[in-house]
């Protein structure tokens, strides 16, 4: 079929499906409202598969297919056509959102089924599937910049779902607005790269960059991808705007999954994988992003250790994980970003399922410390949390492994990486296999921490088949990318197909000699690692239930700082948000009212000073304003004549 | 013939309201509205787009001795702000049907002659023409607040009133400046504005007082009063306040159209120089309207004023816009002064909806409004996604333009401008969250009697699968809208989505003329097609 009309049919079926679903916004059949929104996903996800084959027909440097359906805006040297490419980045995005996206719609249909407005949430997620695939698939910055801030605007409608919780309402605004501090940068990026190189369209821009490493920092394509981060850093939760996730758990556990987990927040690393072959040229650049990703994995890494909320533990890991990815970036490792991306979308997507079927079974309940012993009441969920908790930690052949271990690889070996940047993700890993073994031990294992009256069962299929899709691709979906030195040693030799695929799109760093032995050493150190982490997770945990406590009663202000998130949020509040409604009220009472008015007040007074003295003369307002035109003009008229 | 319909077909409608049973007032002022929209649509083919020229000239002489004529033409600049005030004014009518119930023909009245006063500024080609027309607008729009306003209606005109006329008076003092040089330049006494671009008025940079300067400092402080500009805006937020809904709505809309309208008009193609050395003041004073507007708007407890001061901040993206001096800006201007006046238009109406009902406009009276008002609530959002400027809204289109512009312009400007895309999220969404969300406020749900208090729960069971199920209970407040109001709101949302997708069907009819002012910005002219 013409890739055209399936790209059309693409991003018309969840337009469709939000349409249908948004007209009858009253109706309460979640089963009817999740079975079209489902079926809209699917389409799209066939769609997503038709071109996917048609790209792979194609010789590797010609695979990309673009229709641009009608000129959006047109002014002056700025021409933006609402223009849509699937190319191997794009085809590979596509497949993760309407694949995983289908499965999450389907999971929905059981876990919203006793919500009192269930149209209305199929409709959201529908929207947020168009918005996502037009994120990816524009062929030009602000097409990308239009599903990005639809996707906000989504993510802010679903997080604040049950809006009539206050506390959820306030965590849709907060996300919305630390998005918006990002969306600030990119336009600021995108200003700079249109203003410098005159396109926005990516193929053009990509062409147009000089292809000279850019030594300073305040030159042109240094500075555009600095801004460019600052909307990465929002959107994908990074230091410094990565507040605002944890608290997106507010929202459906089936809407943290898909679009806190698997997809939107990946969105800045799709950017800047995309950018890849120009981001190579400014080295600075790079230096921010893999920092602030090390630093992002390591700190939301230590956070999560402290949680007690089932989500908010996920949360943190979400935000660690794409700091892992964005170490991936800044050190060049740009396949690895991407296929860290994929793996995490699949084990993270599935363990936030996995928490919402137990969230569903506890009756509302996140408090893992109110659970326990789970594994007998709810076996498929358990069984496939194990997966993508044997998939996030590292443990080979499970998907996280294979992603994860070349990233570490990748930072350690690059001309742009260094020991320290591998400490600090090998620190995080083994930081990942304490606080998700910690999550198991508290949630599936050891004794019922639960009351009688509560009676978890296992969900129904529709909620337990995507949960096995979905642990399946755990396990499986990292075999696409397994790394040359260990495809050196298994049969049929399967080298990394996944960086071939990509290869022609994305930027390449000059590499140094490979070191085989090094890198077996390493992928053992970051395997003993999670191994360790793991073990001394359930060995707290179970084997010796209070030990965490008597450690955490001896850390003492480290326990609390880290519990209490660093106290960013206190940070943020009492020198930023506080001080801005200070200052808003000052100056409105204050400037307006006061230094404003009293200046207008005072002219006022000089017209009414004018009108009576006019009185003397004659009586009435009009003499006065008269007199007043009669005397402006005169001295108008005085200056011009002199002036000549 | 068609121009000057379009100028005084609302005076004849204003005669014929006069003489009409009060009865059918509101219906056949709807009715002639509506015609003279229609009438404003034969615009569309009778305006040669491709032209930068000023079209479909009217031209007769009123006082030959100085050099007036009538003289109206229509250009790219001037298309859409006639088409925004006729398509607006059914939509008031229509808007105003149960809010304004006293004095129902004097009302309608003042609003054909505003509405004749508001196109004969936007048509007017002689200067002195023009400042009839921008002046008399003024009187319907003091009637309007000075008669259906709220409590303080009378501090509040007085303040409009000082304001907008000291300003205009030293507009009308360079006017008659320019007049005097027609004829010593020219050869004949002149008012025309065409002839005023012929002008070579004297510019020494750095002087202060130069005639260049001096005059386009005239002109530029009318003007910027009535956009308004930071600091002379706070005639603005008491007006909007006292103002009954339609006055807010015309006033919002339209008129303050009239400040930016002219510094297109005559303040940049007439000082040239001028405007390109004072620029950066300009670009820094909307900068700096922007921030103080949306920090200010932040901040306010009552939603009109909110409203109000969040004007204060997009008309500040327009002025940043048309001082970048650039096609980005300048389009991006023009654009922007459409979108305020549907998305500010529209949220005027539905502040309007909600105050006739519970007749408090204090954001913390409200709370949990989405549970019981859905309808009401998705309007609301859509025209707030649209005044925070999200893509695929009209919003979004003029902002971008504005901000591209203003960085090209000027890296530090355009890039503190920016700042105004996030506080504009902010004072707009935390407004919507007290409104709409969370627990039901003091008049919602609980407001009326008790069976109404369990509405909230209700909306969302028994009666939702009835299209109409929140109606069938009118003994306490109900929040939600009625069909009438839809259909007010229903033109002003397809706008928003219509004109966030295809930018280009509305900008076509502007692009020649603003190229031409952009392009040829020193040495301006106007062809006249006869």
């Amino acid at each position: 079929m013409n890739h055209a009309i399936l790209i059309l049919t693409l991003l018309i079926a969840p337009l469709l499906g939000f349409a249908f679903n948004g007209l009858r916004f009253r109706s309460h059949n979640a089963y009817l409202a999740g079975s079209v929104a489902t079926a809209a996903s699917f389409i799209s996800f066939l769609c997503s598969l038709a071109l996917f084959f048609q790209l792979k027909d194609l010789p590797p440097e010609a695979r990309h297919l673009t229709s641009r359906f009608f000129d959006w805006i047109v002014v002056g040297d700025l021409r933006v056509p609402f223009g849509f490419t699937v190319d191997q980045i794009s085809a590979i995005m596509i497949l993760i959102i309407t694949g995983v996206g289908s499965l999450i719609h389907l999971f929905s249909i059981g876990y919203m089924s006793h919500d009192e407005r269930p149209s209305k949430y199929f409709a959201y997620l529908n929207l947020f599937l168009f918005n996502m695939l037009v994120l990816v698939l524009g062929d030009n910055l602000l097409i990308t910049f239009v599903g990005w801030e639809g996707v906000g605007l989504c993510s802010y409608l679903l997080i604040g779902f049950w809006f009539s919780d206050p506390a959820k309402a306030a965590a849709g605004m907060k996300a919305f607005v630390t998005n918006r501090i990002g969306d600030a940068g990119f336009l600021i990026g995108m200003f700079i790269l249109f203003f410098t190189y005159g396109t926005l369209t990516y193929s053009d821009l990509l062409q147009l960059i000089p292809q000279v490493v850019e030594s300073t920092w305040t030159g042109p394509l240094t500075l555009a991808f600095l801004f460019l981060f600052i909307g990465a850093t929002g959107k994908s939760a990074q230091i410094p705007l990565y507040v605002w996730l944890p608290d997106a758990m507010a929202g459906p556990t089936p809407v943290s999954a898909l679009i806190h987990a698997a997809t939107m927040v990946t969105a800045g690393v799709y950017l800047f994988v995309r950018l890849s072959p120009a981001l190579i040229f400014a080295p600075h650049a790079m230096e921010v992003i893999a920092w602030t990703g090390a630093a992002t994995a390591l700190v939301a890494a230590t956070i999560g250790i402290t949680q007690w909320d089932i989500k908010k533990i996920l949360a943190y890991s979400t935000v660690s994980q794409l700091g892992y990815m964005f170490l991936a970036v800044g050190v060049g490792a740009f396949g690895a970003a991407q296929f860290h991306l994929m793996t995490h979308a699949f084990f993270k997507a599935l363990m936030f399922l996995g928490s919402g079927s137990v969230i569903h079974a506890m009756h509302e309940e996140q408090d893992v410390r109110k659970m326990g012993g789970l594994r007998k009441y709810l076996p498929i969920t358990h069984f496939t949390f194990v997966l993508g908790w044997l998939a996030i930690i590292g443990i080979p052949p499970f998907a996280g492994f294979f992603s994860k271990d070349e990233i570490l690889w990748q930072a350690f070996s690059s001309p742009h990486g260094s020991k320290a940047l591998w400490f600090v993700g090998a620190l995080t890993a083994a930081c990942t296999a304490f606080y998700m073994t910690r999550l198991m031990a508290l949630t599936f294992w050891g004794k019922s921490r639960f009351g009688k009256d509560v009676h978890p069962h296992e969900s129904p299929p529709s909620m337990t088949i995507p949960l096995m899709v979905l642990g399946l691709l755990s396990v499986i979906g990292g075999w696409v990318g397994i790394p040359h030195v260990l495809g050196a040693v298994l049969p049929g030799h399967p080298s990394n197909l996944f960086e071939g695929w990509l290869k022609p799109v994305i930027g390449h760093v000059a590499h140094h000699e490979p070191n085989v032995i090094m890198e077996w050493a390493l992928m053992g150190v970051s395997v003993s690692l999670a191994g360790l982490g793991a073990w001394f997770a359930y060995h707290n945990y179970l084997v010796q239930p209070n030990l965490p406590k008597a450690v955490a009663a001896k850390l003492g202000p480290v326990y609390r700082a880290v519990a209490n998130k660093y106290y960013v949020d206190e940070f943020y509040d009492r020198f930023l948000i506080n001080p801005l409604i200070a200052t808003s009220k000052a100056i409105w009472l204050y400037i307006d009212v006061n230094v404003i008015d009293k200046v207008t007040y005072f002219a006022g007074d000089l017209v009414s000073g004018l009108a009576s003295f006019a009185k003397t003369v004659q009586n009435g307002k009009t003499q006065s304003y008269a007199l007043y035109m009669a005397l402006g003009v005169a001295i108008i008229m005085t200056f011009v004549m002199w002036r000549g | 013939m068609l121009l000057s319909l379009l100028i005084f077909l609302p005076v004849l409608f204003a005669l014929i309201v006069a003489m009409l049973p009060e009865k059918v007032i509101r219906p056949a002022s709807l009715l002639m509205s509506l015609l003279h929209f229609a009438l404003s649509l034969v615009l569309f083919y009778r305006f040669n787009p491709s032209s930068a020229g000023l079209q479909l000239i009217e031209k007769t002489p009123w006082l030959p001795t100085f050099g007036v004529n009538y003289f109206v033409g229509i250009d790219g600049i001037s298309f859409w702000l006639v088409i925004l005030s006729t398509f607006l004014t059914p939509l008031v009518v229509l808007g105003s049907w149960t809010a304004i119930t006293e004095k129902i023909r004097s009302f309608h009245i003042c609003l054909f002659l505003l509405s004749s006063a508001m196109i004969g500024t936007f048509l007017a080609l002689d200067a002195i023409l023009f400042y009839a027309f921008f002046e008399a607008s003024l009187i319907p729009m003091y009637f309007m607040v000075g008669v259906w306003g709220g409590a303080r209606r009378l501090y509040a005109t007085m303040k409009f009133f000082i304001y907008t006329m000291a300003g205009s008076l030293f507009m009308l003092v360079a006017i008659i400046a320019l007049i005097f040089m027609t004829q010593e330049q020219l050869g004949t006494m002149s008012a025309s504005i065409p002839d005023f671009y012929k002008l070579q008025i004297p510019f020494v940079a750095g002087d202060l007082l130069n005639t260049q300067t001096i005059l386009f400092f005239a002109f530029a402080l009318a003007f910027a009063i009535k956009v308004p500009m930071f600091p002379v805006h706070t005639w603005l937020p008491d007006a909007h306040v006292e103002a009954p809904t339609p006055g807010s709505v015309i006033l919002a809309a339209v008129m303050l159209k009239m400040g930016t309208y002219g510094f297109l008009r005559f303040v940049l193609p007439i000082f040239p120089l001028a405007a390109e050395y004072w620029a950066w003041l300009f670009m820094l004073l909307g900068v700096i309207g922007i921030i103080y507007g949306a920090l200010v708007a932040m901040v306010q407890p009552d939603i009109k004023k909110l409203v109000a001061y969040s004007s204060v901040s997009h008309m500040g993206y327009v002025m940043l816009g048309i001082f970048a001096l650039n096609i980005y800006g300048v389009t991006g201007g023009l654009y922007q002064m459409l979108n305020h006046g549907i998305s500010t238009g529209a949220l005027f109406l539905l502040v309007g909806m909600l105050y006739e009902r519970t007749h408090s406009r204090q954001i913390a009276d409200y709370g949990g409004l989405a549970k019981v008002a859905p309808i009401y609530t998705i309007a609301f959002i859509i025209v707030t996604f649209s005044s925070i400027a999200v893509p695929l809204t009209n919003g979004f289109i003029g902002e971008f333009l504005i901000l591209l512009g203003g960085f090209e312009a000027n890296k530090i400007f355009g890039g503190f401008a920016v700042l105004g895309v996030i506080l504009g999220a902010v004072y707009m969404l935390w407004a919507v969250k007290r409104i709409f969300f969370g627990a039901p406020g003091k008049l919602v749900g609980g407001g009326g009697d008790t069976g109404h208090g369990g509405h909230g729960v209700h909306a969302g069971h028994g009666h939702g699968h009835a299209a109409h199920g929140s109606h069938d209970d009118h003994s306490g407040l109900d929040l939600e809208i009625g069909a009438r109001e839809m259909f007010v709101l229903a033109p002003l949302v397809i706008l928003i989505f219509w004109m966030g997708l295809f930018p280009s069907d509305f900008l076509n009819w502007s692009k020649a003329s603003l190229d031409h002012l952009v392009q040829n910005r020193t040495n301006y002219q106007l062809n006249v097609e006869e």
